[in-house]
């Protein structure tokens, strides 16, 4: 057993735990933070990504021993006061989720593209959430909603509006 | 009141852009999948796999395991044979099916590599796993059958060797004229062999299930990631012999299933029968790398099809003959899936003969099921790839030959050759707006500038316009089809005293929406606020008559439960409100939840306060019962067929073999639209995963039988750079058998996309000599496609 000392969304937890636990482990079955769920076992498809020292890392992927002394953040660190991130809002507004056992890792690994990039184009958003897979949405609302929390685009939802094969923005003829 | 005049009052909330309710919690991670459940004395499951594909088993030895720390017990196949029946298969499609046993855990024999042969159960999950490798299992290796074929030849090895043939069922269906005749006066006839790849459904939530037993009275609780848990109930009674009503079964919050959750699998059967000898609560949860072995495929048949037709393009007849992958067992619908496609295959076009024939064969391979779309994106690849075929042959522009084929406007409702009834469709104003989105004229004429100059990237249109079946369904057809269940569902309205709704359903959403558009639905026709209605769901003890999700059923079936049951809610609180207003039920206005007196708009009762009325009871007319609760089974009079025209433009490197999707326009018609919002992004899911069959994805086997493409690593499920932006619009022919006037959609696109996509590669290539690519259409396979065509 190792002994250990994380922050984890503010606050600072002691453990003893085997080498080779997992930090999403750790997370899930010993801090009971189970809003970072795990969906591979090969570092495929991002669904545990968190914050570690302010970097997206995929938590499956890391020791929780290698946490030690870090600052993580998981998706249930985000919300202040009820008060959702304009990621989460967008996610909602653009209806980038269905299932959604994918998005907390596509929010925070998101967040890490925004930093470094405040205003990516459609194809950066697309490159940057390769290492996150989603199985429901075929990512179109996804990027819309990391462009639209990066101030891109309207805050309207999706079925405000098609585009014709060009791109260009037309309005929906047929609604119900 | 009729149901259609409600339909007619409704609108407020049914068919706006509502953001779902359920997001709240997804966003913030307060979501509970069935992993994230912890209960007092909890132990873990692990299960320890064949790594042969087939082969008899001579030993199991679990005593080293239980030496292994943390570990509490282990169990061999032997060990829990008494108390576990056979898995079951609740569609024997026809009377002479082989039924082979299915133990939840192998015996004496393995049949596919990743059979469970022994359960380790221990403190943690780390120590479960570890334990299995102390178990000690011997093997004697039998041959593996994989080649769908070659497995029906007369010495084939046999994957049930006590049933003495690898072959499943055959079941035909042939009506109209003989395709013979009809080929006889036919000018031109195609025959065409499509292959559809296996598939791994990837649901992004592991599937998991935990058991709680509570010893003393017999009860169990069982938590598992299921799209059906009602039927999971009564299947889990028969296969333990735990009693159906000392049985609770949940789905929690479900992370996606498309299809893969549409099971009674046997980790769900052993984590029961191991809490009941252990009096403990039990959790299983697969790994990724587990799941590609031991969640059920999709797709795997070989297609044989054959069409007659004119020289002007007119349809005459179709014929199909298909062989089909069952794999290692028949699991809950296995049979049924490719029967599912046999009255697609039709599609939207008219002829004058048709037949068809599935012969199920037995393989040493993971079992097959459902998978988004089940049996319909085989029959519409097969049938819309043969079409451009078609056209090729006889010099018609792809539309051109469907337009000459398929059931006019004015022809709806339309009996197809295959005996299904559509009801409603507009394939002209579908095909035409997806024709003006796309730019086909113009799309069309740089293809031909990219053609005529040799230019290496070559650029492809593909058209699929295609109509399915769903909405599963009238009962009495699938008692002909010998499927084991009705296709009802069920809704019951709970208005509560302080003027709140409760919306309870027999459906099982998981990532549908369905909290959202049931409110919706409710809101409406009861005249409450969205936010007033709570949706309940996925619990067999809050909502204990369902037939749960799957087959874009929940809608059209579960959705109209809905709608009825609050009709009938406001016919109840009507009687109450003519009592309480002193006037007759004729003269009664029901406008935005409140009944008025015509003339008299003064006189007033909300629905609301009714609700308190009829909790309190002090002033009910005689007679009536003091609750406006009402309920509602749906048994459907008719599938649901949604269709559309999909066109997907690709450019192909003739020398590198890369394709990229350049655009992608669908026009889909769904009926009458709920929420905007979550049709289309169930219409954008279904793209991407009827693309990734058509260029990614692909279950690979070895010779010996072994899963080559076994982890996320080597099963490339499309990430957001594979994947383009799509053009996405609606038209909408409402549905006639449903008052909602709506069709499914779930799995529109993935039925739609795949042959859009590998028709659009074809047609790239076509002026270079190439007629087909097999799927997926890989760099390497359109790269050798065009070496070989122009050897």
């Amino acid at each position: 057993m190792t002994h250990i000392t994380v922050n984890v969304d503010g606050t600072t937890y002691e453990d003893d735990v085997e080498p080779r636990l997992l930090l999403a482990h750790y997370l899930r079955d010993r801090l009971g933070l189970t809003g970072t769920p795990i969906g591979c076992d090969t570092s495929n498809c991002g669904a545990c990504t968190v914050e570690l020292d302010g970097a997206s890392a995929k938590s499956c992927s890391v020791l929780a021993v290698q946490a030690d002394g870090c600052a993580v953040t998981t998706v249930q660190g985000l919300a202040r006061n009820g008060e959702l991130t304009a990621l989460q809002r967008a996610f909602h507004e653009q209806h980038g989720l269905q299932c959604g056992y994918c998005t907390p890792g596509m929010i925070m690994a998101a967040r890490d593209l925004l930093r470094e990039n405040p205003h990516p184009t459609s194809d950066e958003v697309r490159h940057a959430l390769e290492g996150n897979l989603c199985r429901c949405t075929g990512y179109q609302n996804i990027v819309r909603a990391v462009l639209a929390a990066s101030g891109q685009q309207d805050g309207s939802g999706p079925a405000d509006r098609t585009r014709d094969a060009s791109g260009q923005q037309v309005t929906e003829e047929v609604t119900a | 009141m009729t149901d259609q005049a409600v339909a007619g009052e409704v609108g407020r909330e049914v068919g706006r852009a509502r953001p779902r309710k359920e997001d709240a919690r997804l966003l913030t991670g307060q979501t509970t999948w069935t992993d994230n459940i912890q209960v007092a004395g909890m132990l873990h499951l692990a299960v320890l796999r064949s790594p042969m594909a087939h082969a008899r088993i001579t030993r199991v030895d679990v005593a080293p395991a239980l030496e292994r720390p943390g570990v509490l017990a282990a169990f061999s196949g032997a060990d829990l044979a008494e108390g576990l029946g056979s898995l079951p298969c609740a569609w024997p499609v026809t009377e002479d099916i082989v039924l082979p046993d299915h133990p939840p855990i192998a015996v004496d024999e393995v049949r596919y590599a990743g059979d469970p042969v022994a359960v380790v159960v221990a403190r943690d999950r780390y120590a479960a796993a570890d334990a299995l490798e102390a178990v000690e299992v011997d093997y004697d290796p039998l041959p593996p059958v994989l080649d769908l074929e070659a497995a029906l030849a007369e010495d084939a090895p046999l994957v049930h060797s006590d049933k003495g043939t690898n072959r499943c069922y055959a079941w035909p269906l042939a009506t109209g004229e003989s395709f013979a005749a009809v080929r006889e006066r036919a000018d031109v006839t195609l025959k065409r062999r499509y292959h559809q790849q296996r598939l791994i459904p990837n649901a992004m939530e592991p599937r998991a299930v935990v058991v709680t037993p509570l010893a003393a009275s017999g009860e169990y609780t069982v938590y598992s990631a299921t799209q059906i848990p009602h039927i999971l109930r009564i299947m889990l009674a028969t296969v333990t012999g735990i009693p159906e009503h000392k049985l609770r079964v949940i789905a929690p919050d479900v992370g996606g299933g498309f299809g893969s959750k549409l099971q009674v699998y046997g980790e769900e059967a052993l984590a029961l029968a191991v809490a009941r000898e252990l009096g403990r609560p039990v959790k299983w949860t697969e790994s990724r790398s587990e799941g590609y072995l031991a969640t059920h495929h999709g797709r795997g048949m070989i297609q044989d099809i054959e069409v007659a037709a004119t020289r002007e393009g007119r349809l005459l007849g179709l014929k199909v003959d298909l062989v089909a992958d069952m794999g290692a067992y028949l699991m809950l619908v296995t049979p049924g899936i490719p029967i599912l496609g046999a009255f697609m295959y039709p599609a939207i076009y008219k002829m004058d003969a048709y037949e068809f024939r599935c012969t199920g064969v037995f393989t040493t391979r993971t079992p097959t099921d459902a998978y988004r779309g089940a049996g319909r994106p085989e029959a519409t690849f097969a049938i819309e790839r043969i079409m451009d075929e078609l056209a090729a042959e006889l010099g018609l522009d792809p539309v051109e030959v469907r337009r000459r084929n398929w059931i006019r406007r004015e022809e709806f409702p339309y009996t197809t050759i295959a005996g299904l009834t559509y009801d409603s469709g507009d394939y002209e104003a579908a095909t035409d707006r997806a024709l003006s989105l796309f730019g086909y004229d113009d799309l069309r004429a740089e293809q031909r500038a990219r053609n005529e100059r040799g230019d290496p990237v070559r650029l492809g249109i593909g058209v699929s316009t295609f109509t399915e079946m769903c909405g599963l369904a009238p009962s009495r057809v699938l008692r002909d089809l010998r499927y084991g269940a009705g296709g009802w569902e069920a809704a019951s309205i709970r208005m509560l005293p302080t003027g709140k709704v409760e919306v309870v359903t027999g459906t099982s959403p998981h990532g549908q929406g369905h909290e959202t558009c049931w409110s919706q639905i409710a809101a409406d026709v009861l005249g409450v606020p969205f936010e007033d209605v709570e949706v309940l769901h996925g619990d067999t003890k809050s909502s204990p008559q369902g037939m749960d999700t799957y087959g874009s059923r929940s809608l059209a079936v579960g959705g109209e439960a809905v709608h009825r049951a609050a009709t009938t809610v406001v016919a109840k609180a009507r009687k109450v409100a003519a009592h309480l207003l002193e006037a007759s039920e004729q003269d009664l206005e029901f406008r935005d939840g409140v009944f008025s007196v015509k003339g008299s708009p003064e006189a007033r009762r909300s629905i609301q306060e009714i609700a308190f009325e009829a909790f309190t009871n002090h002033d009910l007319p005689d007679g009536v019962e003091p609750s406006i609760n009402a309920e509602h089974v749906v048994d459907p009079e008719n599938f649901s067929f949604p269709h559309g025209t999909h066109l997907c433009a690709v450019e192909v490197h003739t020398e590198t073999g890369w394709t990229r999707i350049r655009s992608y326009v669908c026009v889909d018609d769904v009926g009458r639209v709920v929420n905007p919002v979550i049709v289309e992004g169930q219409v954008h899911g279904g793209l991407a995963q009827g693309i990734a069959q058509a260029l990614y994805e692909e279950a690979v086997y070895d010779d010996e039988g072994n899963l080559v493409s076994g982890s996320m690593a080597d099963y490339l499920v499309p990430s957001a750079p594979d994947l383009p932006d799509f053009v996405t619009d609606r038209t909408e022919t409402p549905a006639t058998s449903n008052a909602l006037g709506v069709k499914g959609v779930g799995e529109a696109g993935t039925i739609a996309s795949t042959p859009a996509v590998v028709n659009a590669v074809v047609d790239a290539l076509r002026p270079l000599g190439v007629t087909d690519v097999r799927m997926p259409c890989t760099p390497e396979r359109v790269w050798r496609a065009v070496r070989e065509a122009t050897a």
